[in-house]
């Protein structure tokens, strides 16, 4: 959702699990940082809106003693509000409270003010007044499918929000329940799972119940997405109708992490863990995948990054910019952020002895 | 308060809740909020009334389902309301409710 500016300078926020962290940029080498900001409080979702004169930045925060809420800044930072009654509560009638917060996703260019949420339990809201106030999203709310739906260790979440620029459909994906597509907006949600494998199931490939990580829209072919699962890696070319494995090429079919590229074709990246029983990347040497074919070879990018890493990558530590080439960051359980500004070709850790990294995203702004 | 009895007046104490320091910003900067009774009345309805004015603060005791969150211990008279009635325990003029952060995180 970043765009373009001309006089460019760059945010980088990190959420972890004590605080958030925020940093700008004049070049993407040298970071200015500031925080911690909500110390103590878990930040496991970040969304920077650039769409406006303004930025704002939202996050999703969480204490362990005092709950969720939501809270924006208008001033990177150096402020912060939430409305009194709370930007994300459960109606009266749903008897349901919210838990966590996973996802903020700013809506299309085109929809200023549109702003996503996925939540815990497994919900999704919309905002239109710049993520101040979301709404309750009933038709997935009210889904018959809910009763049969689980949760992941993390929780039951709706943890990717997927939105066409110019129309109404938007893919969602929880854990676990797999994807969901609506054609309307987000008055109705169908299941499309189909090739996408859940070995943890009875039924290998069922209609729904999938465990999928993270997905991203392809930037180039509308109907293409991409989407690392608990165990496979896969792409789809008809909206997500059905799904074919892209894993060949890949050191490990299972990770967290799936990022698109902002305008190019066929550009994703994945960072792989080796599997259910070690959660570390593959042969605890920490690497970023890059397809620049979607998904028929992978490129293994390991400069700058340690010679050895035995914390995982989460689904949300890793995000891009919108600059030209691309910036890649992402963040590790054990606290190292490594940012690129050369699309994945090479890193550089930008923080150290962070908390456990929970999201990270980055924009490009004005001034800062 | 006062409250009547036969044909004398005499004053009723109101209910004292107290709050640990984390939360007095969210309360105007106060430790001690008041809820005046003139009789036995719950812990919940004792916490509506001392937030009716510091919604943030309702929101950090307690989720939209009116639950106690589960890491916040709220105690009358030095028990506490889960080992009670929870936010059906009752409360006297008097009496004092004291929110404590439990032990949690990491």
């Amino acid at each position: 959702m970043e765009r373009m500016a001309t006089a460019e300078s760059y945010v980088l926020a990190i959420g972890t699990k004590k605080g958030l962290w925020l940093a700008t940029s004049p070049d993407r080498s040298n970071w200015a940082f500031t925080g911690p900001h909500f110390l103590m409080s878990e930040i496991p979702s970040v969304g920077i809106d650039t769409r406006e004169v303004r930025t704002r930045i939202m996050v999703g925060v969480r204490s362990e003693h005092w709950g969720p809420t939501v809270a924006h800044s208008d001033d990177l930072g150096a402020t912060w509000s939430e409305p009194a009654e709370g930007a994300i509560t459960f109606p009266a009638d749903t008897g349901a409270a919210v838990e966590r917060i996973w996802q903020i996703h700013p809506d299309a260019e085109s929809r200023p003010g549109v702003v996503w949420a996925g939540a815990q339990p497994i919900s999704v809201w919309k905002s239109t007044d710049g993520g101040e106030h979301f709404e309750l999203n009933r038709g997935l709310w009210d889904h018959p499918h809910r009763s049969e739906w689980g949760a992941g260790y993390g929780g039951a979440a709706a943890h990717s929000i997927v939105v066409q620029p110019g129309g109404d459909t938007v893919h969602i994906a929880m854990s676990t329940g797999g994807v969901y597509r609506s054609l309307d907006g987000g008055s109705s949600w169908e299941p499309r799972n189909r090739g996408i494998s859940a070995g943890f199931m009875p039924d290998a490939e069922p209609e729904f119940g999938q465990c999928v990580h993270k997905i991203a829209a392809d930037a180039g072919i509308e109907g293409r997405l991409y989407a690392q699962n608990h165990h496979g890696v896969y792409r789809t070319d008809d909206n997500a109708d059905t799904w074919t494995s892209i894993a060949d090429g890949l050191p490990a079919d299972f990770g967290f992490v799936m990022l698109a590229h902002p305008r190019r074709e066929g550009t994703a990246w994945v960072i792989p863990l080796k599997a259910d029983g070690e959660r570390i990347p593959p042969d605890a040497e920490l690497a970023v995948h890059r397809t620049d074919d979607a998904g028929a070879t992978w490129l293994r990018s390991t400069t700058g990054l340690p010679d050895h890493e035995y914390n995982s990558v989460l689904r949300d530590a890793a995000a891009v910019d919108s600059a030209e080439p691309a910036g890649v960051y992402f963040g590790t359980r054990g606290g190292s952020v490594y940012a690129s500004p050369d699309e994945g070709e090479t890193f550089t850790e930008v923080a150290a002895h962070l908390p456990d990294v929970l999201c990270v995203r980055a924009a490009v702004v004005a001034g800062a | 308060m006062s409250c009547a009895s036969g044909r004398q007046w005499w004053p009723v104490p109101d209910i004292t809740v107290v709050l640990p320091s984390v939360l007095q910003p969210l309360a105007g900067g106060q430790s001690v909020l008041t809820a005046p009774a003139d009789a036995a009345v719950t812990v919940g309805s004792v916490l509506d009334a001392v937030t009716a004015d510091f919604a943030i603060l309702a929101r950090r005791l307690r989720d939209e389902t009116g639950a106690l969150r589960r890491f916040v211990n709220v105690y009358v008279d030095g028990d506490e309301v889960r080992r009670l009635q929870g936010m059906a325990t009752e409360v006297e003029p008097g009496q004092e409710v004291l929110v404590i952060q439990s032990v949690a995180g990491g």
